[in-house]
């Protein structure tokens, strides 16, 4: 298969899904939960592969991803909340100091930017540390972030701790796959690049990257920022996702949540941390829900189930893959249209009584 | 063969799911969008509480002509922002007719959106803070409002403690907590008071130092409108360091909780609600025995049958729905909510009407009460009015 | 002398609170020093073992429950350390570090399931529940005994690390893990000693944090977990001694912090004391130089 053809392949995949999502959107009543999940899962399929370019591609442990979508989420919302809107949504602060508002494209990015500033400024001195002192120390940072943005001083930007709300939101589901899809796409040039291959050196041995003449100080901050600049667009959406904000959810057990999808999906996978966080939300917010309510089988109430149980299930399901399934559904492998064929013509070659030990 | 394990749990997993709910063709759905865990959910499963017992005394209605069986579609939004939004979009995307709840502001204004997008109509039962309803068509409520309540209580605290300076204790990242915070300060300094206020986060258990702050501050009165959970380790370590002055509080404190905390201590507790034992004797005695039929449901009121205000409130917003979908004549949300503007109804908490610029229940009444420390009941101290 | 009685409180509170992440924190840098390991589910079996004590003692009086609680508690620490981290003892550190967090995920889960998500009222201890008076500060008697309990059980586990032969073996195993195995020496039981220890500690230490805060919620173990990690990593980790001053430090600090009015920022306060010690001392106040072997 010529590299050439794998691209057509691969584009027309995604168009080819862009259009079922298109479809469904115009066949399916809007509310259904299928829509609600496919948003969030595209999300998370963002913030899960910004996260894992860190964790799983450069070897730097860091635990700061809900800082950094905190950083987006507020950039966003505070920049795109409507002039007319601001007098109720900062109504404590006096209407605010911000009296503008600007495009949504122009606020997606900037969230980035804002994340990617501010993950530069915590790089210069938490990209030293190593492995787990890095991870608490990222931990420590998105703690800081936090309380700062509940600050009462700064409530006239930040509204203090209250929610923010009104600003422009999406409705269709095509917006966070082409959003995601595009920055996803950015993500994956990164890794297959130059710079990809030293990251990946960096994490199989840092002293050895080092002697092959990879300046790590600067590999390690333009992973972390670029992976902050990412985590700061996926709160972004995020923010656009739940139409209201709030610092006090951006918590370390939601640093923790990606952190699973990434390991149930592979660390070092691209597409395994897509799959796992469309498998993890719709799990999670949709299918596992009847285990949170009483149920009957003709007569037979099936015992244990109540509110709670299907957290209980999920990280019983999560242990076992941590545990036994240590790699994840991917792997480091990718599912790529090359491996399909790759796997099918093999299978052939093995029918048709070749070997089939390559 | 480990992978393919791993494909097959998962295949299960997905299996597993396909045990839809089956509708029945004169069955309306109204949704209850409440917390069932986290800071707020022990006052949310009281409120749940009042919604299943009105739903099992009138489990049908007549709309258009046709009786249709009521079923309560319940929602754990789990006293979260983040989390609340897709329980809303499951009611939503559950097909019901109108929601009631949240207990808690902050989760309501969060799922505000999806309501309005879904077309379903909402009607929180004790959520106060005027940014529910606010600058929307779709969400009502059938309580009283923070301004009123910050109000009263600021009245009250000068009128009865002759307080000149008070403390504010507030939950960052509580719209409702800092909204009563903001409208009591604003109420107070506007009398001359003075006004200490301090925060705390969420899951904070450590309460010794704000006692020892409010102590220092000289205050006259201990102002704290948060939520049970943190109720509860106010009272314990107010009592242990011995604060004389009094602690003063909102809606969310009238709950056994704060009452079994509060029993055979030395503490003196005021809060506003909604409703007192003894409003409406029918309502409470039927309610008890409701509440002591039912473990599940002894359990969620706490474990004894102590009728709550937040209880009354959602027995009150089930028959109110049910009077918009009489008015309606039909199932269908847009119906309910156009329906909604008009409807009156005699609850046991009072009248409910809407005022016609934000779907706010017209109310001008609070009831102040206070914890007796002996007994473990709560004492009506009188109704407060404002004149606005 | 006024201003001794108005910052009393504040310095009570903290040194008790201070006192009550030392003994979680010994779990922490005891476990870090062998395993190298960030065990991210110790705060939570301290929550586990406030859970215990409030069922318990709905159904038998305190004094038997207490004994339970400890005991369940350092089985519960043991049996957490065999299924979760002793299978993956070959693998690199991030992955045992996950299984970490997906076992503190568990317990949080496990602890809402039972409690149905509703904060959950410590029972009252006789005698260490009763209200005292401290130079004119009244507060619970538990409040003054921690710090006093927590320094003795810190001189029994010293002494215990230094005379007997398993405290031998497991100064051994923080020093080098592999050559110690070389020696004869049995890591897993050495390991699961070490566990046993620290879950011990942390179940006296939730009985006296509970006893003065006394709502138990599922959450409730992991903030006083960090920080006491934080604390950990203060005193120097694998240093004993260091964990216990980092902790009062860091007890101290934040209730001056909220005294001084700056609330919102206590929590932060922790980390970023962590954030600066890391990067001006990485080896806290006590801990050896680490050096990194190729």
């Amino acid at each position: 298969m010529t590299k050439k053809k794998e691209t057509i392949i691969n584009v027309s995949l995604i168009v080819a899904l862009l259009v079922v999502l298109y479809v469904m959107e115009h066949t399916i009543p809007s509310t259904a939960m299928i829509f609600t999940v496919l948003k969030k899962g595209a999300i998370y399929a963002l913030v899960a592969v910004s996260m894992n370019l860190l964790n799983g591609f450069t070897g730097l442990f860091s635990l700061g991803q809900a800082g950094f979508m905190l950083l987006g989420a507020y950039t966003y919302g505070i920049l795109t909340i409507p002039a007319e809107q601001r007098e109720f949504v900062y109504m404590y602060y006096d209407g605010g100091i911000i009296h503008f508002s600007v495009p949504v494209v122009v606020a997606l990015v900037a969230a980035g930017i804002v994340a990617a500033a501010f993950a530069y400024l915590i790089g210069l001195p938490v990209l030293r540390l190593k492995s787990d002192y890095l991870a608490i120390a990222t931990l420590g940072f998105a703690e800081i972030i936090r309380a700062i943005f509940q600050w009462d001083k700064l409530g006239p930007v930040t509204n203090g701790s209250n929610l923010l709300k009104s600003y422009p939101t999406f409705k269709s589901v095509l917006f966070p796959f082409i959003v995601s899809g595009i920055c996803i796409a950015v993500i994956v040039m990164l890794i297959n690049s130059t710079y990809g291959r030293a990251f990946k050196a960096i994490r199989d041995d840092e002293v050895a990257a080092e002697a092959m003449g990879i300046n790590l100080a600067h590999h390690k901050r333009i992973a972390f920022v670029v992976s902050s600049f990412f985590a700061g667009i996926s709160g972004a959406l995020l923010a656009m996702y739940q139409t209201t904000i709030q610092a006090s959810m951006f918590k370390s057990a939601m640093t923790y949540e990606i952190l699973l999808i990434v390991v149930i999906g592979g660390i070092g996978s691209v597409t395994g941390s897509c799959l796992s966080s469309f498998l993890f939300i719709i799990l999670s917010e949709w299918l596992l829900r009847f285990l949170d309510s009483d149920m009957y089988i003709g007569d037979f109430h099936v015992p244990l189930l109540r509110a709670g149980f299907r957290k209980v299930v999920f990280s019983v399901i999560i242990m076992i893959i941590v545990l036994f399934f240590r790699k994840g559904i991917m792997g480091t492998k990718e599912f790529s249209v090359r491996g399909i064929y790759n796997f099918f013509t093999r299978k052939k070659k093995a029918a048709k009584g070749g070997d089939s030990n390559d | 063969m480990k992978k393919k394990l791993l494909s097959v749990i998962m295949a299960a997993a997905m299996v597993a799911v396909t045990a839809v709910p089956t509708f029945a063709a004169d069955t309306v759905k109204i949704g209850v969008y409440e917390p069932a865990s986290g800071d707020n959910g022990a006052g949310g499963k009281q409120e749940t509480l009042g919604i299943q017992y009105a739903n099992s005394l009138t489990p049908t209605v007549e709309i258009g002509g046709v009786e249709y069986n009521v079923e309560l579609d319940i929602v754990d939004n789990e006293s979260s922002t983040d989390k609340g939004p897709s329980a809303a979009a499951q009611l939503v995307s559950d097909g019901v007719s109108i929601v009631l709840g949240s207990y808690g502001s902050g989760v309501s204004i969060a799922a505000s959106d999806i309501f309005k997008d879904g077309g379903v109509p909402a009607m929180g039962v004790t959520c106060t803070n005027p940014q529910v309803t606010q600058g929307n068509t779709h969400y009502f409520r059938i309580c009283f409002l923070d301004p009123f309540q910050g109000t009263v209580l600021a009245n009250f605290a000068n009128e009865n403690f002759e307080a000149k300076k008070a403390y504010v204790l507030t939950q960052l990242g509580d719209d409702y907590s800092t909204g009563v915070g903001f409208y009591f300060t604003k109420a107070f300094e506007a009398l001359g008071g003075e006004v200490v206020a301090e925060t705390f986060q969420e899951g904070n258990s450590d309460f010794a130092s704000y006692i020892a702050s409010a102590k220092n501050a000289e205050a006259d009165v201990f102002f704290a409108p948060v939520s049970i959970e943190a109720a509860a380790l106010i009272i314990e370590q107010a009592a242990a360091q011995g604060l004389e002055m009094p602690l003063l509080a909102s809606d969310t404190w009238d709950s056994n909780v704060v009452l079994n905390t509060a029993k055979g201590k030395d503490v003196q507790i005021y809060v506003t609600t909604f409703y007192q034992e003894g409003g409406n004797a029918e309502f409470d005695e039927g309610i008890k025995e409701y509440i002591n039929s039912d473990s599940t449901a002894k359990a969620n009121n706490g474990g004894d049958d102590i009728v709550a205000a937040v209880s009354a409130m959602g027995y009150d917003a089930y028959y109110v729905a049910l009077e918009a979908l009489k008015a309606a004549g039909s199932t269908d949300p847009a119906a309910v909510n156009e329906a909604l503007w008009g409807v009156e109804y005699e609850g046991v908490c009072g009248k409910v009407v809407f005022d016609q610029e934000n779907g706010d229940a017209v109310r001008d009444t609070a009831y102040v009460k206070s914890a007796n420390t002996e007994t473990g009941a709560w004492d009506l101290v009188g109704a407060q009015q404002v004149e606005e | 002398m006024e201003w001794f009685s108005k910052n009393l409180p504040y310095l009570l509170a903290g040194v008790s609170v201070g006192g009550q992440y030392a003994l979680i924190a010994i779990g922490y840098t005891m476990v870090y020093g062998i395993l190298r390991l960030i065990n991210f589910a110790h705060g939570d079996i301290f929550m586990v073992a406030g859970l215990m004590m409030v069922y318990l003692s709905a159904s038998v009086p305190v004094y038997i429950a207490i004994p339970i609680v400890l005991v369940a508690t350092v089985i519960l620490g043991f049996l957490v350390e065999r299924a979760a981290y002793k299978p993956l003892r070959q693998a690199p550190r991030m992955s045992i570090m996950i299984s970490a967090i997906g076992v503190s995920y568990l317990l949080q889960n496990l602890a809402l399931y039972i409690t149905g998500g509703l904060s959950q009222q410590y029972p009252p201890i006789p005698w260490i529940s009763d209200v005292v008076n401290v130079f004119g500060a009244s507060t619970k008697r538990v409040t003054v005994i921690t710090p006093f309990l927590t320094i003795i059980l810190v001189i029994v586990l010293v002494a215990l690390i230094k005379y007997t032969k398993i405290g031998m073996a497991m100064r051994a195993a923080s020093k080098d893990f592999e050559t110690s195995q070389l020696m004869g020496i049995k890591i897993n039981s050495v390991i699961s000693m070490t566990f046993i220890i620290g879950s011990f500690l942390a179940a006296v230490g939730s009985l006296l944090f509970f006893t003065n805060y006394t709502g138990v919620t599922p959450t409730v173990g992991a903030m006083p977990g960090l920080k006491a990690f934080v604390a950990a990593v203060f005193g120097g980790i694998g240093s004993i001694p260091g964990a216990v001053i980092g902790a009062f430090i860091i007890g101290i600090c934040e209730n001056i912090i909220k005294g001084m009015g700056w609330t919102t920022f206590s929590d932060a306060f922790t980390f970023a004391l962590l954030i600066v010690i890391l990067i001006f001392k990485p080896t806290g106040l006590f801990g050896e130089k680490a050096t990194d072997k190729v």
